[in-house]
């Protein structure tokens, strides 16, 4: 494989999975946790299990390190059958939400836990722990007892403590989620650098979508126990398949209506009276003449005074709200049919200088392959 | 430091000196005296009439004797080894039985800690003399623990227990487990378990982790619960009395012999001194590792 072919093995037919789920449940008592799972996640992916807290990702993860056994089902961790084996005998580390640092340890002693375990010589040990410290940079903290560590030291120590043994699949618990946000943009991308030099396939666990966009290679988002969609960040970003994504990953508008025409990738969409047909791609599972929605990012609809006569898809509204952001403002603009709709606009002037205020009457436009046309139903949330 | 600081201060150091460091120098100097037939049955008694040559010689009669007494007479050191083994054992056994009390509690449902951990403070509700007396009743001959076995076949003579030292290990358990079970509680309850399966994450087995992170993160509590059981112990007069036998040898029940069968209140006190002295070596070792916690937690 050259370096130009991008990386994608969950299109090659040929390639083998690393984890792979088949049929997997897990219930407590009545409730089910994890509803009947199919998934694939192939070696060196850095995968994210993405969804709002009681979604059923965290116990995913938990099956995967072996700390909950499926209920139905089978999962296979490098073409083994993984029921019945302790967490302690699975070539998987887990970073832990609460980094679960041995606090009566210090930094050295903590990344040689897991070594010491696993009969390995003395000056071994010892050389991958100094490996370990200086892959985080913790070089000069090696003594430290956790407590005398800040936040973002500590997340390093477990991630490290974590990587030590050099597990096949190293599973990540919301690992940045105790940080804020400056460090944790600064770890993001330390994180996918660690996970490219380790080679290590990594799984996390986060319900923060644009953590998931940034570090991970594909996102299983989840919904209720089920996986609603698997696909690689922009993907799921441009072509949710169904409006709970849409609206679950970024800002979006949603408009009600029905479908009334549909012919391979295009659909149109009838949504009010005396408007005319909005354009747009057609979504999975929508039929001509049932009900669906419209979905087009802020960050598509374009803004002016003028009508856009060039464009099919447009309509008139007037400014009730602008949010201002710094680098860009969000419009919210009611339309005549009492829809709001919501016009993302990069700030490339200075604002005393913006033509549009409020009360304005504008026109809101987007191209015809900007939204796509989705089965109604199922709420944003 | 201010005069309100200073104040503040003097306030607990003014209670010490009241209430400890005063009766301390009152038993060392009883403990100096001698034997009398008088009240108090001691002599010199301090006059303050005399003044400064009634001072001067009433200390020139104080003397060593009953340390070198104490010495003497086997019985003495026999009585604090003797005390002092009980009190070793009766911590230990207070150990192994309060370690799966706490563990327990701690790994109830949280919404049940609360009443569990009252379960364990509820005998301090009676007085902790009935509640040794109730034990009689218990271990005696004829009592509950005789009749539930013989009933159930598994003896047919009554077990000897009561006035035996068995019985005293059982009356220093029973009495003094909520010592036991509550610092360790304390800090078991705030164990986080995600590091147990960190552990076990990381290679060892449940029983390992349980080894490496529980037994090792409760240390500190079982050391406090371990102070807290053998210090009170070695000086205990109620159990020993009550329930061992004229055989069983502890310093708290030969102190008050000397104090009320003998009426020999120098000797007592002699004694009461040397208990003192023994104990501020665990006393000190407590507190050093009370303080290394705190450290710690800092």
């Amino acid at each position: 494989m050259s370096n130009n072919t991008p990386f994608a093995p969950w299109n090659d037919e040929a390639a083998v999975p690393l984890i792979q789920f088949d049929g997997v449940s897990k219930k407590y008592g009545d409730f089910l946790a994890i509803d009947n799972i199919d998934l694939k996640i192939y070696p060196r992916e850095f995968f994210a299990l993405l969804g709002p807290s009681g979604c059923g990702k965290t116990t995913l993860m938990r099956m995967l390190a072996g700390f909950e056994e499926a209920s139905a089902g089978k999962i296979t961790i490098d073409n083994k059958d993984m029921a019945g084996i302790p967490p302690n005998k699975r070539a998987v580390n887990m970073m832990f939400q609460s980094y679960a640092l041995f606090p009566h340890l210090n930094v050295v002693d903590n990344l040689a836990f897991g070594l010491k375990r696993s009969r390995m010589a003395k000056s071994e040990i010892d050389g991958r722990v100094e490996e370990m410290l200086r892959l985080v940079q913790l070089q000069k903290f090696a003594k430290r007892k956790p407590h005398q560590l800040s936040g973002g030291q500590r997340q390093r120590v477990a991630l490290a403590r974590a990587l030590a043994k050099a597990p096949k699949l190293l599973l990540l618990d919301e690992p940045l989620g105790a940080l804020d946000k400056k460090l944790r943009e600064e770890t993001q991308f330390e994180l996918m650098d660690i996970q490219e030099k380790t080679g290590t396939t990594f799984v996390i666990v986060t319900h923060d979508q644009e953590e998931a966009m940034t570090v991970a290679s594909r996102i299983a988002v989840m919904d209720h126990g089920k996986l609603v969609q698997i696909d690689t960040p922009d993907r799921v970003y441009e072509n949710p398949n169904s409006i709970y994504v849409a609206g679950f990953i970024g800002d979006v508008n949603i408009i009600e209506g029905r479908v009334s025409h549909l012919a391979g990738e295009e659909a149109q969409l009838c949504w009010a009276e005396g408007t005319s047909d909005i354009r747009g791609m057609a979504g999975p599972k929508i039929q001509k003449g049932e009900e669906a929605a419209f979905a087009v990012r802020p960050e598509k609809v374009a803004l002016s005074v003028q009508e856009p006569i060039e464009r099919n898809n447009r309509v008139a509204g007037r400014v009730e709200d602008i949010a201002y952001l710094g680098n860009m403002s969000t419009y919210y603009v009611r339309l005549e049919n009492g829809n709001l709709i919501k016009s993302q606009v990069a700030n490339d002037r200075r604002i005393s200088r913006r033509s549009v205020t409020w009360n304005d009457q504008v026109w809101l436009s987007w191209s015809d392959t900007a939204g796509i046309v989705l089965p109604s139903g199922g709420n944003p949330s | 430091m201010t005069l309100s600081k200073r104040l503040l201060i003097f306030v607990p150091y003014a209670w010490l000196l009241a209430l400890f460091l005063v009766p301390f120098f009152i038993v060392v100097k009883i403990a100096l005296s001698d034997y009398a037939i008088s009240i108090p049955p001691y002599t010199p008694t301090f006059d303050l009439s005399a003044g400064w040559a009634g001072f001067v010689d009433f200390l020139s009669k104080l003397d060593l004797e009953n340390f070198v007494f104490l010495a003497e007479d086997d019985l003495y050191w026999k009585t604090f080894l003797s005390s002092l083994q009980i009190a070793v054992i009766a911590t230990l056994l207070t150990l192994l039985v309060g370690f799966p009390f706490a563990y327990a509690i701690a790994q109830a449902p949280s919404e049940w800690r609360p009443s569990l951990v009252l379960l364990v403070i509820l005998p301090f509700w009676t007085s902790f003399l009935i509640r040794v007396y109730a034990l009689i009743g218990i271990l005696s001959n004829e009592g509950f623990l005789n009749q539930f076995l013989m009933w159930t076949g598994l003896i047919s003579e009554p077990l000897a227990i009561l006035n035996t030292d068995i019985a005293v290990y059982i009356g220093i358990v029973y009495a003094y487990l909520p010592f036991m079970v509550l610092p360790i509680y304390a800090t078991l309850d705030k164990l986080d378990g995600s590091l147990l399966e960190a552990a076990q994450d990381l290679g060892c087995t449940r029983f390992q982790a349980f080894w490496s992170v529980t037994i090792h993160l409760a240390k500190p509590g079982v050391i406090a619960g371990c102070f807290l059981v053998f210090i009170p112990t070695l000086g205990e007069f109620v159990i020993p009395s009550l329930l061992g036998g004229a055989r069983t040898l502890m310093i708290g029940k030969v102190l008050w012999e000397e104090f009320f069968s003998n009426r020999d209140w120098p000797v007592a006190s002699a004694v009461a001194v040397i208990l003192l002295l023994i104990l501020i070596v665990p006393i000190v070792l407590f507190q050093r590792s009370e303080q290394r916690l705190r450290e710690q937690n800092q």
